[in-house]
């Protein structure tokens, strides 16, 4: 490996961009497979970092941890399933890498705001041919935004005592 | 004369190894390549587009200060660059031509809106789309 590759010496160095390319490498992978389990060493071991600088090093490098990365990642595959697909709602949460229906759904609306069948109709309403945009942009330009952990996001939101239908994000 | 863009730059980390990449491995050829001191002037294109040069361009002095160009080299070692796209005849046939010369895929052909795609970077983290030509 070339040069200094912890990059974690001192936070306000720039990061060796050589780890930087490493920990893209990771990120590739999760893009490509994010219906596969992606535990802290699997992801080290693509960046060849040790498990211990790995996340620390990702969420410097991607601004968020790998974990809530990955979340993005599937809820905006299973968004396009919804939108682009006739698969049902189970299906698609097998699909994106869920192990249970009520965890998919859970975290879905956390993310959203949106129930999946509420997405799916709303969604189809207001489909339009997707035209000359490559497929991975618009996929891109559609992820969630998920700046706080779910778990934040489920507290804030927890003051009412009826699942809000609509949650307006103010950031 | 012919007007239009004639030349778009890309940020590598080196230009040997970006130069092997280009024209090695996705099958480019150089157009320009010339040194003035410490600076090299790199230009490659597609054998069907002679009117086009992708530009191989380190960041660095003396175009541009060191601070800068750390936070160049980052930001393409991030993947961070705007997309890419190369279109080509057979998705499939140049997916399996270029994985075998050993470029590093992000997504394997995947069919979809009537036509094919793959994903590939360059060694420095440049992105690309690689999409089969609508018939």
């Amino acid at each position: 490996m070339l040069g200094n590759c912890h990059g974690a010496a001192n936070s306000t160095l720039q990061p060796d961009p050589e780890l930087l390319r490493r920990l893209l490498r990771a990120k590739d992978r999760m893009d490509a497979a994010s219906h596969e389990d992606w535990p802290v060493r699997r992801l080290a071991k693509v960046s060849g970092v040790s498990a211990a600088h790995f996340a620390r090093s990702f969420k410097e490098a991607f601004g968020m941890p790998p974990h809530r990365y990955l979340l993005t990642r599937r809820i905006e595959r299973a968004a396009a399933l919804l939108r682009d697909t006739e698969m049902s709602i189970t299906e698609i949460a097998f699909h994106t890498g869920w192990g249970s229906l009520g965890t998919f759904g859970r975290t879905f609306r956390d993310v959203t705001g949106e129930n999946p069948a509420s997405l799916r109709t709303q969604e189809r309403a207001q489909s339009q041919e997707p035209g000359r945009v490559p497929h991975c942009v618009l996929a891109a330009a559609k992820r969630p935004h998920l700046k706080t952990a779910v778990s934040e996001k489920r507290r804030r939101t927890a003051p009412g005592t009826t699942r809000l239908r609509k949650t307006k994000e103010v950031s | 004369m012919s007007q239009g863009v004639e030349v778009v730059g890309l940020y590598v980390r080196d230009q040997d190894e970006a130069l092997e990449f280009y024209v090695g491995k996705v099958g480019f050829r150089v157009h320009t390549d010339v040194r003035n001191g410490g600076f090299r002037w790199l230009t490659v294109q597609h054998p069907d587009q002679p009117s086009f040069q992708l530009g191989l361009f380190v960041p660095g002095p003396p175009t541009m200060d060191e601070a800068t160009a750390q936070s160049v080299r980052a930001i393409v070692a991030k993947g961070a660059m705007p997309p890419l796209v190369l279109v080509v005849s057979d998705c499939r046939g140049a997916h399996k031509r270029m994985r075998e010369l050993g470029v590093e895929f992000t997504q394997e052909p995947v069919e979809r809106f009537g036509t094919v795609d793959a994903g590939f970077r360059d060694p420095s983290g440049n992105g690309w789309k690689l999409i089969q030509a609508r018939k």
